[in-house]
C-alpha cells in the first residue's frame, strides 16, 4: 500500500488537484482573480513536490513503472504548466470559464504522466486519449470564434484518426507478439514482416502527434485557431510528452528493429526539417510563424532519435525539451500579452516593439536567439547535444544538412527580431503594463534560457538518471 | 461449405480499415468523416478478438482492449459532435469544404 503512494505520487497528487478544482467549481464557485493565483500555487507546489521522494519500482502486474528520469520528465511537463498558467494570465482571467479550461487542462497533464509511465500498452493508448481529447475541447474555448471551432474540428479529426491508425499497428503487434506488455513484445521482436508492417503503422500515429512532415498539415491550423494558452500547451507539453514517450518506445521497446526505423527517422527528420523551415519563411501571423518552428524543431529532435547511442540520445532529446520549453513559452508569453492587449497577430504589428516595450521585447529576443541555437543562450547547447548524439550514429550528410537548416532557420527569427529592434513604425504597439504573474513567467523562462545552458550540471543531471 | 477461419477475418478486418481510411479522406461530411473513423476503430477490434480466439487463446489481452476501445470510442465521438455542432452554430454548415478559414 505504501509503495502505491510513493510510485504514484506524482499522479495522485495531481488528481487531488483536479478533485479540489472540481468541487471548487460545483460549490459556490470563485472569481477568476481568486482561482487562479490558487491554480498557480497548487501547481508550483506539485512541481516542489515532484522532486522529493522519488523511488523505482513497478506497480499493477508491469502496467505502470517509474524510474528517477521519467519522475524528472514528469516534472518537465508540471514546469511547463505552471508557466502556462503565469504568462496567459491575461487571457485566462477573462475567459468565463477558467475552471473548466483549469480542469481539461490538468486531466491532460494527468494523461501524459500515465503515457510516460505506462509499461503495457493498454495504459499506453488510454493514456494518449486522456492526453489528447481534453486539449481539442480546449482548442475550441473561444467559442464564439469561427476559427477556434475550426482548428478545434481539425484537432479531435487529425487525432481520432491517428489512434485508429495507432490501434491497427498494436493490434497486428498483439497478433505476432501475443503480448501487450512492452518488455515481454521487446523480447518477442523478430522483425518479421508483418512486425515491419505493424510497426510502421504504430510510427505513423507517433508522427502525426509529433506533427512531422508529411503528417503535419493539422499543426499550424490548429495552433492559430486556438487561445494562445491552448497553442503554447500544443506545442510545448504535448509535443514534449510525446517526444519521451516515443523515445522510450524506440530505444527500450523497437530494439531489435533499430535498422528499419534508424532509416525512417533520418528521412523523415530531413523532410521534417526542410519543409518547417521553408513554411516558416513565409509566414506573417505569428502563431502560424511559432507553428513552422515548432515543426522544423521536430526535425531536431528526431536528429537525436536516430542515435546509435541510446544513453546520449534520450540525455539530448530531455535536455533539449527542457530548453525548448523555457524558449517557446517566453516567445508565446509576449505573443498572448500582445494579442490579447491589442489584438495584433502579424509580425509586422510588432515594428518599433523596442520604442515601446523594451523589456518584452527582450525576451522575445533571447526566445527567439535560443530557438535559432546562437550561443550565449542555452538552445545553442542544446542543439550542440542533438548533433553530437546524432552524428554517433548516422551518416555525416544528415548533420549537414541539419547545420544548413540551421542557418535557414537564423534567417527567420532574425526577421522577427529585425523588426522587433530595428524597423521604424508610425504607429507601434503602445507601452503594455504587464501582470505580476506574467512578468514573474517571462523572468523565469528568461532566467531559464540563459541559466540551462551555462549551468553544466543540469545536463550532468540528467545524464546521471 | 468451408469453416471460416484467421485469414478469412484478417481479409475483413483490413478491408473495413481501409475502408474507413478511404472513407475519411475522401468524404467532406464531418458526420460521414466520424463514421468512418468508427469503422477503422471497428476492424480494430475484429483483429484483436480474431487474434484472441484463433492465435492466442489462452490470453485474455485482446479482449479486454476491444472493451477499452469501445468505450474510448465514444468519449470521443462526443467531444467530436460536440465540437461540430459549436462549428455548425459559427459556419451554418458541417460541410469540410466551408470550413476554410485557416490557410497555408
Amino acid at each position: 500500500m505504501n509503495e502505491l503512494f510513493t510510485l504514484m505520487k506524482s499522479e495522485l497528487v495531481l488528481t487531488g488537484i483536479i478533485f479540489l478544482l472540481l468541487f471548487i467549481k460545483i460549490g459556490k464557485g470563485v472569481k477568476n482573480e481568486t482561482l487562479l493565483p490558487l491554480a498557480q500555487v497548487l501547481l508550483l507546489a506539485n512541481f516542489v513536490f515532484g522532486f522529493v521522494l522519488n523511488t523505482e519500482g513497478r506497480l499493477f502486474g508491469d502496467m505502470f513503472y517509474t524510474t528517477h528520469l521519467i519522475a524528472f520528465q514528469k516534472n518537465i511537463l508540471n514546469l511547463g504548466v505552471y508557466l502556462i498558467t503565469l504568462l496567459c494570465a491575461d487571457w485566462l482571467r477573462k475567459t468565463p470559464h477558467l475552471a473548466e479550461f483549469l480542469l481539461l487542462m490538468l486531466s491532460a497533464l494527468l494523461g501524459m504522466f500515465f503515457m510516460i509511465s505506462s509499461a503495457n500498452l493498454l495504459i499506453f493508448y488510454l493514456a494518449l486519449e486522456l492526453a489528447t481529447i481534453p486539449v481539442a475541447a480546449m482548442a475550441n474555448f473561444d467559442l464564439d470564434k469561427k476559427k477556434s471551432a475550426e482548428g478545434a474540428m481539425k484537432m479531435i479529426l487529425s487525432s481520432a484518426f491517428s489512434s485508429g491508425i495507432l490501434l491497427f499497428g498494436i493490434s497486428l503487434i498483439y497478433g505476432s507478439t501475443g503480448s501487450i506488455s512492452l518488455p515481454e513484445i521487446q523480447e518477442r521482436l523478430d522483425g518479421s514482416t508483418l512486425q515491419i508492417l505493424a510497426f510502421i503503422f504504430f510510427f505513423t500515429a507517433f508522427a502525426f502527434k509529433l506533427s512531422m512532415v508529411p503528417f503535419h498539415l493539422w499543426t499550424a491550423d490548429v495552433y492559430e485557431g486556438s487561445p494562445i494558452a491552448v497553442t503554447s500547451f500544443l506545442s510545448v507539453i504535448s509535443k514534449g510528452a510525446v517526444a519521451f514517450i516515443f523515445m522510450t518506445m524506440l530505444f527500450r521497446v523497437f530494439t531489435p528493429m533499430k535498422e528499419v526505423w534508424q532509416v525512417m527517422i533520418i528521412i523523415l527528420s530531413v523532410l521534417t526539417m526542410v519543409v518547417g523551415n521553408l513554411f516558416a519563411l513565409r509566414q506573417q501571423n505569428i502563431k502560424r510563424f511559432l507553428a513552422f518552428s515548432s515543426i522544423a524543431q521536430v526535425g531536431f529532435i528526431l536528429l537525436a532519435l536516430s542515435s546509435d547511442d541510446f544513453h546520449m540520445g534520450s540525455t539530448a532529446v530531455i535536455y533539449f525539451v527542457l530548453i525548448y520549453l523555457f524558449s517557446n513559452l517566453a516567445a508565446f508569453g509576449v505573443a498572448s500579452v500582445i494579442t490579447e492587449r491589442t489584438g495584433k497577430e502579424n509580425i509586422d504589428d510588432y515594428k518599433g516593439l523596442y520604442k515601446t516595450n523594451p523589456f518584452m521585447s527582450w525576451i522575445l529576443a533571447l526566445a527567439l536567439f535560443s530557438l535559432a541555437g546562437i550561443p550565449p543562450t542555452a538552445g545553442f547547447f542544446g542543439k550542440l547535444f542533438l548533433i553530437t548524439a546524432g552524428a554517433s550514429g548516422a551518416a555525416y550528410w544528415f548533420i549537414l544538412v541539419a547545420a544548413l537548416n540551421m542557418i535557414i532557420s537564423l534567417y527567420y527569427y532574425l526577421r522577427v527580431i529585425r523588426a522587433v529592434f530595428m524597423d521604424k513604425n508610425d504607429n507601434p504597439i503602445e507601452p503594455l503594463k504587464l501582470m505580476a504573474p506574467v512578468k514573474l513567467g517571462m523572468l523565469l523562462c528568461g532566467a531559464g534560457i540563459v541559466l540551462a545552458g551555462l549551468l553544466s550540471w543540469i545536463y550532468d543531471y540528467i545524464h546521471s538518471l | 461449405m468451408m469453416e471460416p477461419g484467421l485469414y478469412h477475418i484478417l481479409f475483413i478486418s483490413t478491408a473495413l480499415f481501409f475502408i474507413g481510411v478511404f472513407g475519411f479522406l475522401t468524404r467532406r461530411n464531418l458526420i460521414t468523416m466520424l463514421m468512418s473513423i468508427e469503422l477503422i476503430l471497428n476492424s480494430v477490434n475484429l483483429n484483436f478478438i480474431a487474434f484472441n480466439k484463433y492465435v492466442w487463446p489462452e490470453k485474455m489481452d485482446g479482449l479486454f482492449f476491444t472493451i477499452f476501445i469501445i468505450a474510448i470510442a465514444a468519449a470521443e465521438a462526443a467531444v467530436a459532435i460536440a465540437i461540430i455542432i459549436n462549428l455548425y452554430r459559427n459556419n451554418q454548415s458541417i460541410d469540410v469544404n466551408n470550413a476554410e478559414e485557416l490557410k497555408y
